[in-house]
């Protein structure tokens, strides 16, 4: 088994640390993982990302070039992303922040209102937490439970007070891909 | 039988090693100076110097110390790391003004700026003397060397630095002076300050530096009565002697 | 000791302070700028020495100093850090104290990028600095590695009074891995003979240089070097082997472009190519013998760098032509996916090799009609 996910999106989405928490949730289950962010001059102002590979064998290349599962939290991610996804793959979309419609058919494409879900929980910060639940719908190696166990495990204690909030927005945006996929016809 | 006075010994902190120095230059005094205090002080035991490269690139084989020889320039920052992991030894550069002044510039600066609790004697003689006194950043204006035969124009060749005064102004700096070798007062004086700059690394009180006119027969061309006298007439009025930066707990010290 | 998720750069910092690291000195510099900013709070913190240099110049004449002393000391940087410090490292090399120094390299030459790359491996295994001496350099391909191969370095650096370099590309600098740290050793001052801590009244005066006015004792330096030298090359090389038993071609790479190789070797074993994967951890000492065994028995070689062939000349020595050596490489920052590897094994499989072709020649010529 080996999946691959890339989450990009603008500085300050909580790119980063949406995909430490998958990287913590399939380490607390016992899987091989990698996380390794885009650097370099990249990283100031425009589109931030990060490649999370999970597998149950020694990991070879931690970056991936066609994508199956992919986070866009902004537009130019949807731009970047949608054409270099693998055909099959699942791609999360942040509708908060883009304009238009997928272009691809052989690909799933989930629009995710995550700005909005995150607003209604109290927090817009937590936008990150409801497109990682949505991606949850697809990667079935990881659960809502293994997820929520990471973020208990290692948010620091200053932070352990937003963990309900977290939890909350992971099942929102997980619920509300469930009700994408249940669109869908078989 | 006649009695013997013994006027002169050779100091315990020196290795019994007859000296490679020219004749009549003053690199000698400087050596007898810091081994007279090392031992006066009674810390020859604990003392790890740091040779420098230049006609001093010898000095370990001079003092009864630990020695370790720094790459040209860098006896600084070689000091620096000794200093922070051994806090309780003593650690020195001896260092002339093309490794100092020249190509350490860098090091010196910063090792001053941080405060380490070194000490460093500092040889100013206006010339690159091993490589056979070519022009350093402390040449005078005019004077000639190998490497400004008209006499250094200052037009194309910039001006003298004078590193007491510029050190002197860095808050890192606990004791910094300038003294001279020319006669046998002013050796009397360079002593004491060496002295207090050891005195100042022993208390712990920042970084110490003296800087010590000297003379370089050899490469000026002069008699060693001559570049004596060229150090008095010529050195001391572009290069003035005195206390540039002696704080105010180091003038407590008693030497 | 449970895993953690480890970011590469902090997670050598960590092991190092862990191996008992007294002294870190280092400047910043992008992509290693983590180990500084790590150790400038953890050293402190244990009471031991953090120092900010003024410059590479100045971070590695201070561990030269805190070497000659006999304790642990490291400083880290990248490529243009590196080459700065190559004057220390040389006289570090010529004085014989252990030091241990990290390069998390990037795209070059000049200023380059901050792209991960491979381009200092020749600077590395060659020494880089003036004068006849050869360091152990390490090449970690994971966090856990990076951990492991940094404890590894102070002790082979102690044990052969050495400089000891790990050479790391940005990914594994820059990558988050799960990975378990080794316990906590407590600083253990080593009573070495040679170190210059002071006579305190025990011995005789010791002196550190590396000045040797007299060509024959320089060159008896030179060969106590060598002789070390060779005890390293026969005690110390490190590789790891994969689906090594029955393949025909042979795919070597290092760090990160080994574990794209990896991948690649993979995909191509799923398609039935028997194929595997060798990848040096040690690049210098450099594994010689079991490429000297491969060449005896597979058909063919690949190597994959992120350069321009630069070890590929020390797999070309230990195959010495018997069979043919095929390169692929990218450079400037480009780290390859694993399909161009794999791409290339394909070729490799359908095209008639032939052990006269100069392999860089060809790669170019390839890389033209990119």
């Amino acid at each position: 088994m080996q999946k691959e996910v890339i989450i990009s999106g603008f500085g300050g989405q909580g790119v980063l640390f949406g995909g430490q928490v998958l990287a913590y949730a399939a380490m607390d289950t016992g899987k091989q993982v990698t996380w390794i962010p885009s650097y370099g001059p990249e990283m100031r102002g425009g589109t931030a990302n990060c490649t999370v590979v999970i597998a149950d064998h020694e990991i070879g290349s931690p970056l991936v070039k066609n994508p199956p599962l992919v986070i866009a939290l902004n537009l130019p991610s949807f731009d970047k992303y949608e054409p270099l996804m693998q055909a099959g793959g699942t791609l999360i979309v942040n509708q908060s922040m883009v304009d238009r419609a997928a272009q691809r058919e052989d690909i799933h494409v989930l629009m995710i209102p995550c700005n909005e879900i995150a607003e209604e929980i109290g927090d817009k910060k937590l936008m990150n937490m409801v497109a990682v639940g949505a991606l949850l719908s697809a990667l079935h190696e990881v659960t809502l439970k293994d997820i929520e166990k990471a973020l208990g495990n290692h948010l620091p204690v200053r932070h352990k007070h937003l963990l309900p909030k977290n939890y909350e927005a992971l099942a929102r945006g997980y619920g509300y891909a469930q009700r994408e996929w249940d669109k869908v016809p078989a | 039988m006649a009695i013997e006075n013994l006027v002169y010994e050779r100091p315990e902190a020196f290795t019994d090693t007859p000296t490679h120095y020219c004749p009549g230059c003053t690199h000698g005094v400087a050596h007898h100076l810091i081994a007279e205090v090392l031992q006066e002080m009674n810390i020859v035991e604990k003392t790890i110097g740091v040779a420098p490269v230049g006609c001093s690139v010898f000095a370990y084989n001079y003092f009864d110390t630990d020695f370790v020889e720094a790459p040209h320039g860098r006896a600084p920052a070689m000091a620096t790391g000794i200093k922070r992991v051994m806090p309780d030894r003593i650690v020195f550069t001896y260092q002339g003004d093309g490794d100092l002044a020249s190509i350490g510039m860098g090091e010196i600066v910063h090792a001053a700026a941080r405060g380490e609790n070194l000490t460093v004697i500092f040889i100013n003689n206006a010339n690159f003397g091993m490589t056979g006194g070519q022009m350093a950043p402390t040449t005078l204006p005019g004077m000639k060397t190998t490497s400004s035969v008209n006499g250094r124009d200052v037009e194309t060749q910039g001006y003298p630095i004078k590193v007491a005064e510029m050190l002197s102004t860095l808050d890192g700096v606990g004791y910094c002076v300038r003294r001279s070798l020319h006669d046998p007062k002013n050796i009397r004086l360079a002593k004491k300050a060496i002295r207090t700059a050891f005195e100042t690394q022993a208390r712990g009180l920042g970084f110490s530096l003296v800087e010590l006119l000297s003379s370089c027969p050899t490469n000026w061309g002069m008699t060693p009565v001559n570049s004596l006298k060229f150090v008095e007439e010529h050195m001391i009025p572009a290069y003035p002697l005195g206390d540039y930066k002696v704080s105010e707990a180091i003038k407590q010290i008693k030497v | 000791m449970p895993k953690e998720l480890w970011k590469g750069n902090e997670a050598i910092a960590e092991a190092a302070v862990r191996a008992g690291l007294e002294a870190y000195f280092g400047y910043p510099i992008t992509p290693q700028t983590e180990v500084l900013e790590y150790l400038s709070r953890r050293m402190p913190e244990l009471g031991r020495t953090f120092v900010q240099a003024e410059s590479e110049l100045g971070a590695i004449n201070m561990v030269y100093g805190a070497a000659c002393t006999g304790v642990r000391v490291m400083s880290s940087s990248s490529s243009p850090g590196v080459s700065l410090m190559m004057e220390g490292i040389s006289y570090i090399a010529g004085t014989e104290v252990p030091a241990v120094l990290v390069n998390v390299m990037r795209g070059g030459p000049g200023l380059g990028n901050i792209a991960p790359a491979q381009g200092d491996y020749n600077q590395a295994v060659h020494g880089g600095g003036h004068g006849d001496y050869q360091p152990i350099v390490l090449a970690p391909a994971s966090v856990q590695e990076a951990i492991d191969l940094t404890v590894l370095s102070f002790d082979l650096a102690e044990k052969y009074r050495a400089i000891c370099m790990l050479i790391l590309d940005g990914p594994v600098g820059q990558m988050m891995e799960p990975a378990e740290m080794p316990e906590m050793k407590p600083i253990q001052r080593a009573n070495w003979d040679w170190a210059t801590d002071g006579k305190m009244g025990k011995r005789e005066r010791r002196v550190l240089s590396s000045i040797y006015l007299d060509p024959i004792e320089e060159e008896k330096m030179n060969l106590r070097l060598l002789h070390r030298w060779r005890a390293i090359q026969e005690n110390e090389v490190r590789y790891k082997e994969y689906f090594l038993d029955d393949a025909e071609i042979v795919v070597i790479g290092f760090g990160t472009a080994g574990r794209v190789a990896l991948s690649a070797v993979r995909e191509a074993r799923a398609e039935g190519i028997k194929v595997g994967l060798l990848r040096p951890i040690t690049v210098s000492p450099f594994p010689h013998k079991i490429i000297d065994e491969l060449a005896g028995r597979v058909g063919a070689f690949l190597v994959t760098e992120m350069n321009s062939g630069q070890m590929l000349e020390d797999v070309r020595l230990s195959v010495r032509n018997r069979v043919p050596v095929e390169f692929y490489g990218r450079m400037g920052g480009v780290v390859p996916f694993p399909d161009e590897i794999l791409n290339e094994i394909k070729r490799m499989t359908a095209s008639k090799l032939s052990v006269d072709a100069n392999p860089r020649d060809a790669w170019l010529d390839r890389m033209a009609r990119i």
